[in-house]
């Protein structure tokens, strides 16, 4: 234990002094938070429209402010013609148009249906898609009200409403959903990157071969060159997640306790993965390279950061089981938003535990064969 | 009983062997040299006598343990210093001496009084708080040699432990070798420099994966006894060299430094012949004298003369 804490003390010193580790650690962190998070926005808000509005009447115009008070949609532009429409979607001036027919109240009241059309540019699909959401919710809004209004006669008021309540993220913004992600992200990268060079550098520096010569245990060596950059990653992981409370809003309504617990098992985890890396490549560059490119793409892909993991395709989901920023992010998510106790993430904590056991004592093993 | 025993030492990597049977003893506080070109089997050897690498066959024992039974033994009482002064750049002077008397296990006392002891072997007094990567050649290898002998090894191994030194902090160096080996420590020493080898008590010439050559630096130039060796300084050594080709009393030519190294056949000390020929060839010569054998004549005639030797 004494030889642990000897490498320890050491690795702490080399950290500090040299300026490189100590910005992946610390600065890149709080670099990709404010890049991504401001970024990494899927909420979409103030839709510049144009309207064509042909009717001119109490319905037309109630149809049309139903869009405005939405907030989703901002018209710019009125009283125009198909011309007109057709100019300003190609000069990106508008991304929709709604087009109120002539007739549509006389369709309406005749119990036939009325049509209006809504059209959308669809040059980024995922946009389209969610603008054509909004769109159908207003108009289904405002067809129901006419509707009652016809029934019951003038009175605008439905008998059965449901009012949605969204629970945990109640405002639906993608924000909240996404900084936990962001937030393994970049402990993940951090992490697995600056060990990734520790045992590298030693090996191209020459001390490896000196330390080699010693009489130290490769799990005493393990654990001393891994209590410094725990350390030093846990504070970093709190910086985070208190600048994603201040700067994006994201709550705590679980437990402090519960978070430590999860995060240091996250965090044993990714510095296992990086001392891996180290043993397995001879170049600080080969080191950077590799562990960049294991530690960020599954966090990015395959860990339900971005894309939910229930809408991949079966052998990718079976993927996604040994990637260890899925269960980070479930149990995240849960603690943050939800609140919820240990037990309802006692599932992913054992996950978590197991992948950072079996990759320490990996890189142990590799540690030992290199030794001989 | 000796510091190290090595019978029959062998070490395969593939097809390949790289260390081919060898056997010898190194007596304690000996400063024992290793030498041989890259790929002769210096380091593999050495590596083994380490605890780094399992022998295939054969036996090594350092200070009583045998490295293929228990290697970590052999590392708890080997002092290693390597040709690149593994120090840890970014540590000063006095936390690389902290850093390496943990690693062995030392206690904060031990390592406190082993470092007033390292620095004032090192000369290192007053830069206790320099960086490591701030310190000249001469200081490193010092400080270097300081840390591996934290724990007080009675074998020190030393892998070409002056290489880009200037010649005073060699001198200094080897000063620093004697000392320990007055006191005790038994030194093994591997080096390209054949001047360095002059300061060993007895040679091992590795060639091939075996030892070519063992004894003191007096007996191996004694292998040149009965024969001379004239040094030729001369402005054209490529024409004089092949002047000489065909001359009866000559055995062998090569080059050495600037100068040209004769071998004379056994029992001719005559140098008549040699500026004869010079003076036909209408050759200028600075110089043409009898020198003592030098180790890298006896290091050239024994790797020339060892089997499976190229060129």
């Amino acid at each position: 234990m004494r030889k642990a804490m000897a490498v320890g003390r050491k690795e702490f010193w080399q950290i500090v002094r040299d300026g490189r580790t100590l910005m992946i650690l610390l600065f890149v962190p709080a670099f990709f938070l404010g890049l991504y998070g401001y970024a990494l926005n899927f909420d979409i808000r103030h839709v510049r429209l144009a309207v064509m509005d042909r009717e001119h009447n109490r319905d037309s115009r109630q149809l049309i402010s139903s869009f405005t008070n939405s907030t989703y949609f901002d018209i710019v532009f009125t009283e125009t013609s198909m011309a007109d429409i057709e100019r300003l979607m190609n000069e990106g001036a508008i991304r929709a148009a709604l087009i109120i027919p002539e007739g549509m109240s006389r369709d309406l009241r005749s119990g036939g249906v009325a049509q209006v059309q809504v059209i959308i540019n669809g040059d980024n699909a995922n946009t389209a898609t969610t603008v054509f959401g909004y769109a159908q919710a207003i108009v289904r809004g405002v067809s129901a009200q006419f509707q009652l209004e016809m029934i019951t006669g003038g009175q605008r008021r439905p008998p059965i409403s449901a009012e949605p309540r969204i629970w945990y993220n109640p405002e639906l913004t993608s924000t909240l959903f996404l900084v936990p992600g962001l937030i393994g992200f970049i402990v993940m990268i951090s992490s697995v990157v600056s060990t990734s060079m520790s045992i590298v550098r030693e090996k191209e520096r020459g001390t490896w071969e000196q330390v080699r010569m010693a009489p130290i245990s490769n799990v005493s060596y393990v654990i001393g060159k891994t209590i410094p950059y725990f350390a030093i990653s846990l504070v970093s992981a709190f910086f985070i997640i208190a600048a994603a409370m201040v700067l994006f809003g994201l709550p705590m309504r679980g437990s402090w306790l519960l978070l430590l617990f999860t995060v240091s098992l996250f965090l044993a985890g990714a510095l296992g993965t990086g001392l891996l890396v180290s043993t397995l490549v001879d170049s600080q560059s080969l080191a950077f390279q590799v562990s960049l490119l294991i530690s960020m793409l599954p966090t990015i892909i395959l860990s339900g950061f971005i894309f939910p993991i229930a809408s991949m395709p079966a052998p990718i989901r079976a993927v996604t089981y040994v990637v260890p920023a899925r269960y980070f992010l479930a149990a995240l998510r849960a603690i943050v938003l939800k609140g919820v106790d240990w037990h309802v993430v006692n599932m992913e904590l054992a996950a978590l535990a197991v992948y950072a056991v079996g990759v320490l004592g990996l890189a142990s093993v590799r540690l030992g064969r290199e030794r001989l | 009983m000796p510091a190290v025993t090595v019978r029959d030492l062998t070490r395969h990597f593939g097809d390949f062997v790289a260390v081919d049977h060898v056997s010898f003893d190194v007596e304690q506080g000996e400063i024992f040299g290793f030498l041989g070109a890259n790929g002769a089997g210096k380091s593999t050897t050495i590596r083994m006598l380490c605890g780094l690498l399992k022998p295939s066959s054969g036996t090594a024992q350092v200070g009583g343990i045998d490295v293929g039974r228990d290697p970590e033994g052999v590392k708890r009482r080997i002092g290693y210093m390597s040709q690149r002064f593994s120090l840890y750049e970014l540590l000063s002077v006095e936390e690389n001496i902290t850093f390496f008397g943990g690693l062995y296990g030392l206690d904060d006392d031990a390592i406190a009084r082993r470092r007033d002891f390292v620095l004032e072997m090192a000369g290192l007094r007053g830069r206790e708080r320099t960086l490591a990567r701030d310190l000249a050649g001469g200081w490193r290898q010092r400080l270097a040699l300081g840390c591996a002998i934290l724990h007080e090894p009675p074998i020190l191994f030393l892998d070409e432990p002056t290489g880009g030194v200037d010649p005073v902090s060699r001198r200094q160096f080897w000063a620093l070798i004697n000392q320990l080996s007055r006191g005790g420590v038994t030194v093994f020493v591997t080096t390209h420099y054949l001047d360095e080898a002059e300061h060993c008590h007895r040679l091992a010439l590795m060639q091939a994966g075996r030892i070519a050559a063992l004894g003191t630096v007096h007996e191996l130039k004694g292998i040149f006894s009965d024969r001379a060796i004239v040094e030729v300084r001369t402005p054209s050594p490529m024409e004089a060299l092949r002047a000489l080709d065909d001359l009866p009393s000559v055995e062998k030519t090569s080059l050495f430094g600037t100068a040209l190294h004769v071998w004379l056949r056994h029992g001719e000390r005559d140098t008549a012949p040699l500026r004869q020929r010079f003076a036909e060839r209408g050759l200028e010569t600075e110089s043409i004298e009898i020198v003592q054998p030098s180790l890298e004549d006896v290091f050239m005639d024994v790797v020339e003369r060892a089997p499976g030797a190229s060129a």
